[in-house]
């Protein structure tokens, strides 16, 4: 992993969570299903399949069925939860996802796992950076990116208990467990977890911690930068951006596109309501061959680049 | 020494036999050249890879028509890898066959370069089309056969798919599709080593009765041992003779071939020799040339 995460904080692969969220839900109610396509490794759902071997359906590589089938097994009064590689879920099953899903207003939990660039080597075909930009054009799609275990678990359980389609956006990448004051999660809301008056950093999912680090460095040059996790990217918090903006100058930071995005979404909202200036941070479209850290380092998404850009929408601030 | 290629880049000619002969040592190289660059990357596919060598060294070494030096000469054979995760096995055909320097496979997987974890057409002349997602090399490589056929042209399309990629129903659109066109210049290929990613195909969604699939939407159906060269090479022989209808070569193959810890193992879908792990391998490999 890159510099950002070398350091004697325990590092977390949130699958564990959303695994462990998932099994916990299945016991005590049996609505809770998980549905497959040949993933049951990737996703981490083998022990789920031991415990609860008639609610693991495997339909094979086959994307769109999963997608539909989930849809299906929605109107028979489950609460399926939809994994695969979040490249191909979202990607392959779009269709399925707008009219089956959301259009339908059909009760599918949708788990992206291995999202961003997790899959680095790969290359574009495995990288899912194009998944919020696209979800977050679906009506009726929540779109979820947690940011370390505590969080995947309340966004699992959230999502279980939310009446409609969610989208939650699961990453491999070992990321630490954040220090937070609050101890409730809501969808729809996000929250501070650096204060700062000068600029704001709003990120989610594995740039938080680097948005976090990013502050401190900005703190030693005198700089407060407040860093908000925004865990929902649909629908946004509103009053967390307005009050953002206040600040005089955002960053945005994302383990995805820079276009369309968690960016994206900020800068509708100033547009219309709060114009300031902004740095969007992503990356800029397909990537070339390069391990996951390599990436994040070649383009940016890193404490170093969140710093910069801070300083830089600094000198724009009115 | 052991990853030094057999002289002669080029097709083989002669009796079947030596033909077959030809393409033997070529796959062999392939298979330890390609554990070598897995090892050195710390990553790859090796049971597909190891699956497919033979259909690849086959294709590479002897049935397409292709000019190293001018690979996107437009009557050339099209060779479509629609399992693109298998891109140890491909790269080392490709660089085998003069595509591009052997040298360069030692940069498999490395900040920028050429040889990406799947194969990508805008890095690499000689790849057709961008393949990682299941099921989508197939109905590209049909949509190569019909602008052959509007052109009445003369070149052949070969597409190698996964028998677990046979769950997309892409792959049947294409099929249904490529069937009714009646083209009789497309060769399909699958590699039915019985595994998918998690367990065995016929566990998971099974394909069987799999032959009478293909029949049943328009195709002739050929099986072959897909290990056995001059089975590939008799049955490209026979794909080349006139016809209207596409044809499938259903090659019945061992995932893992050719490495005994590896083969029929699901967990050797994508994974990492260790030093014991490859120093057996390739003394296996050897000992099979020897
Ligand atoms: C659309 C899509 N879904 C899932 C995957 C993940 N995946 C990569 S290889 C593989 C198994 C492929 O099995 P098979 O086609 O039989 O190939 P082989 O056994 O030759 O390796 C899977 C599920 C993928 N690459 N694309
Ligand atoms: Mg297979």
């Amino acid at each position: 992993m890159g510099a950002d995460t070398k350091s004697d904080a325990a590092l977390f692969d949130c699958r564990d969570a959303y695994v462990r969220t998932v099994e916990e839900l299945a016991v005590t109610d049996d609505r809770i299903v998980a549905v497959v396509n040949d993933s049951v490794g990737s996703s981490k759902l083998g022990k789920f399949r031991e415990r609860f071997p008639n609610r693991l359906i495997n339909v094979g590589i086959a994307e769109q069925n999963m997608v539909g089938v989930g849809a299906g097994l929605a109107n028979g009064g489950k609460i399926p939860f939809v994994s695969g590689a979040s490249c191909f879920l979202t990607a392959r099953a779009m269709e399925q996802i707008k009219a089956d899903c959301a259009y339908s207003h059909a009760n599918v939990k949708l788990c992206g796992i291995s999202s961003g660039v997790a899959y680095g080597e790969l290359g574009a075909t495995h990288h899912s950076i194009e998944d919020i930009a696209w979800l977050r054009a679906i009506d009726g799609m929540t779109v979820l990116v947690p940011s370390d275990p505590w969080e995947t678990e309340q966004a699992i359980r959230a999502a279980a208990s939310h009446d409609g389609p969610v989208y939650i956006r699961l990453s491999r990448m070992p990321v630490p467990a954040l220090e937070r004051t609050s101890t409730r999660f809501e969808i729809g809301k996000g929250e501070v977890l650096h204060e700062g008056a000068d600029v704001a950093i709003i990120a989610n999912g594995t740039m938080v911690h680097r948005a976090l680090k990013a502050a401190a460095a900005l703190k030693d040059e005198g700089v407060g930068a407040r860093v908000i996790n925004m865990a929902t990217v649909s629908p946004i918090d509103k009053d967390l951006l307005a009050d953002a903006a206040a600040t005089g100058a955002i960053v945005t930071v994302e383990e995805g596109l820079k276009q369309g995005g968690l960016g994206g979404a900020v800068a509708e909202f100033c547009a219309e309501s709060a114009p300031v200036p902004m740095r969007i941070l992503g990356f800029p479209g397909f990537l070339p061959t390069g391990s996951a850290s390599w990436l994040l380092d070649e383009f940016g998404l890193n404490a170093a680049g969140i710093a910069s850009a801070a300083r830089e929408v600094l000198d724009k601030r009115a | 020494m052991i990853c030094i290629m057999p002289d002669s880049n080029g097709t083989s000619t002669g009796t079947i036999e030596d033909r077959a002969k030809h393409v033997r040592e070529r796959a062999n190289w392939m298979r330890r050249r390609l554990l070598k660059m897995i090892v050195d990357a710390g990553q790859g596919h090796p049971g597909g890879d190891l699956s497919a060598t033979d259909i690849l060294a086959t294709l590479y070494f002897d049935v397409l028509r292709l000019d190293p030096a001018n690979p996107l000469a437009p009557d050339r054979d099209r060779f479509v890898m629609s399992k693109g995760h298998c891109t140890g096995a491909l790269y080392t055909a490709m660089a085998g066959r003069g595509l591009f320097p052997e040298a360069e496979l030692a940069s498999y997987l490395k900040p920028k370069s050429r040889l990406n974890g799947h194969p990508n057409r805008t890095y690499l002349p000689g790849v057709e089309t961008n393949t990682g997602p299941l099921g989508h090399g197939f109905p590209v490589g049909v949509g190569i056969a019909v602008s052959g056929q509007i052109d009445d042209a003369d070149f052949r399309t070969f597409v190698l798919t996964g028998d677990g990629e046979l769950q997309e129903g892409s792959m049947w659109e294409a099929a249904m599709f490529a069937g009714h066109r009646g083209l009789g210049k497309l060769t399909v290929i699958v590699d039915r080593n019985r595994l998918q990613q998690g367990a065995n195909t016929e566990d998971t969604n099974g394909l069987e009765p799999l032959g009478d699939k293909w029949r049943a939407f328009g195709w002739e159906v050929v099986g072959v041992n897909g290990h056995d060269h001059a089975e590939l090479l008799s049955a490209f022989d026979a794909a080349a003779q006139p016809r209207d209808k596409p044809r499938v070569i259903i090659a019945d193959t061992c995932k893992g071939k050719g490495v005994s810890f590896m083969e029929n193992q699901a967990g050797w879908h994508h994974g990492v020799p260790n030093p014991e792990q490859y120093a057996q391998a390739l003394a296996e490999l050897e000992a099979e040339i020897a």
